[in-house]
């Protein structure tokens, strides 16, 4: 396979053919029933939730969700939540605690939206409130990152047991353009900021943020959805069987200490 | 003997304050908020905020735990912490070093236990002169021991924000301490231990979005930007001018995120009664 660089891996994980966590829950689900709104102040079309059959289980599912035609992108905000889409997030992982259901949540988004709407709403606190939350639940969580996972408004599906990633999606703490705009005033200098960020799956995989890698077919998941996807299913599948032989207490300690572990980067001698 | 260490702790912190104070020499001090001169003395005197506009300037790290904590109480926590350099970025070490040696800190955050009017709490207090407050791993790390301290010992917790937000040159590592700060805050609650989030100016991205927006009480300085994404961000997001006062101490108190705005003069008081209101209280 060959290798790809991490500004082409970039391009290939923003590619508007790639599947989107729609395809996804009609290829490796049934029976979904699609949950609407927050209860607090309306519903975010950015967030896709509800209750779906997993070979035969019943589990929750949660994606943020791009569109492919500007219509469908006007009605999912490209991808980028607001409060009440996290809040809707939340709201299904609570209850899916409550029915004893794994959590599975597809992360493909360029970020949290940042609008004046979203900051009256609380963007911050939402997020916060689900790393939170997330941290103990008591059912075991899988995240399947599939495209970008950029800054917090990804990180708020993605405090899981396992953190898988496709071979080519990327995540990193915002979008290239938005690291080369804050560190080098020059958002040109993106394909720059992609060479040094550590942005694609080998590199986390070293880093210890993500669990697994899981291969794309040749020129990326574009080219070959269902094989793309039958690859996740099966890595979703493996994971998600050895979480369920743990108990409720065990997977929110686990999930506790992968996350306490998360120092690359701390030196203790005298500075 | 415990007078001795307490004495000499007490001096401590007010030396490590004094390195913190705005360039003393000159007589008068110009605001830079409003340009309205005072006299230096007159504003050290008002903690720092402006006499003319009231405009809470930044304080450092010491200096402030100087403000709240009583004289003697202090001990530093973890103080040897700093950061390495995990993605190998250009510069950075540099950039650490300079950052180190203009502000004397060895973090973005300094923690420490002491005691406010003799009740023992820990508290963390984050220096936007430290690369704009930002979060490295050694700062999620000195939060979460803190943190863990304050579950341990049973203590209540205070945390005082002032951050850019990520520190860039830790990418994703940065982003993680979100989500590793926020759980040991989960733990903490568990424990029945309060946490307190005093926000002030600026407190903005992954802090906003991780530990100082879950407080059990959220306290801000008057002035104070708080928000998620930055205002240049949303104004070419939306394409129209932000209101007057978006994303202020006081429009976040309107939209219900803080509990109270509360002026540095009175952080001191209000925090001391929020512990006795935490407190066991006495036998009715």
């Amino acid at each position: 396979m060959s290798e790809l660089t991490p500004a082409q891996r970039v391009a290939v994980a923003r590619h508007p053919q790639r599947p989107n966590v729609t395809n996804y829950i009609e290829a490796l689900f049934t029976d979904f029933f699609e949950q609407h709104g927050d209860r607090l102040s309306g519903e975010d079309g950015a967030v896709l939730g509800g209750i779906a059959l997993y070979h035969g289980r019943p589990v929750t599912v949660i994606g943020t969700r791009k569109g492919r035609t500007v219509e469908e992108n006007l009605r999912c905000n490209f991808g980028m939540p607001s409060p009440a889409g996290y809040r809707k997030a939340l709201r299904l992982m609570k209850q899916a605690e409550k029915f004893r259901r794994p959590v599975i949540t597809f992360i493909d988004t360029s970020g949290a939206y940042p609008g004046l709407e979203a900051e009256a709403q609380g963007q911050g606190e939402a997020i916060a409130r689900n790393l939170y939350e997330m941290s103990s639940l008591t059912v075991p969580v899988v995240a399947v990152i599939t495209g970008e996972g950029n800054s917090g408004g990804a990180l708020a599906l993605g405090v899981a047991n396992r953190v898988l990633m496709l071979e080519n999606a990327v995540y990193a703490i915002l979008s290239p353009e938005g690291f080369a705009s804050i560190l080098w005033k020059d958002a040109q200098r993106h394909e720059e900021a992609c060479g040094i960020m550590k942005l694609t799956a080998p590199d986390l995989l070293r880093l210890g943020v993500i669990d697994s890698v899981i291969p794309e077919p040749e020129g990326g998941a574009h080219v070959a959805p269902r094989a793309a996807m039958g690859a996740v299913d099966r890595a979703v599948r493996r994971h998600l069987a050895e979480l369920l032989r743990e108990n409720g207490t065990a997977l929110a300690e686990g999930r506790y200490q992968k996350f306490r572990r998360m120092g690359a980067g701390i030196q203790k001698e005298d500075p | 003997m415990n007078g001795v260490f307490a004495r000499r702790r007490s001096r401590l912190l007010a030396m490590k304050a004094l390195r913190d104070h705005y360039a003393s020499g000159e007589k008068t001090f110009t605001c830079p908020c409003c340009g309205g001169d005072s006299e230096r003395k007159q504003v050290a005197e008002e903690l720092y905020v402006c006499p003319k506009c009231g405009y809470h300037l930044p304080l450092g790290a010491y200096y402030r735990l100087s403000t709240i904590l009583d004289p003697g109480s202090f001990r530093e926590l973890n103080g040897r912490i700093s950061a390495a350099d995990p993605l190998g970025f250009p510069g950075y070490r540099e950039k650490l070093d300079a950052a180190q040696r203009k502000t004397g800190l060895a973090e973005a955050v300094v923690t420490a236990a002491g005691a406010i009017d003799g009740q023992k709490c820990v508290v963390g207090v984050m220096d936007g002169r430290f690369l704009m407050g930002s979060m490295s791993a050694a700062v999620g790390e000195k939060i979460t021991l803190a943190i863990e301290c304050a579950a341990k010992n049973k203590l209540p917790l205070i945390l005082f924000s002032a951050s850019g937000g990520a520190r860039m040159q830790e990418g994703i590592c940065s982003l993680m301490q979100m989500a590793k700060t926020s759980a040991a805050l989960s733990r903490l609650s568990k424990r029945g231990q309060p946490f307190i989030s005093v926000l002030t100016d600026p407190t903005t991205g992954g802090v906003t979005a991780s530990f100082a927006s879950l407080g059990d009480i959220i306290l801000a300085e008057p002035g104070a930007r708080i928000g998620f994404a930055g205002p240049r961000v949303i104004q070419q997001t939306i394409g129209e001018t932000l209101p007057e006062g978006f994303q202020r101490a006081e429009y976040q108190d309107e939209h219900g995120f803080v509990d109270a705005v509360v002026p540095r003069e009175r952080l001191r008081e209000t925090l001391s009664r929020l512990l006795r209101l935490h407190g066991k209280g006495e036998r009715l």
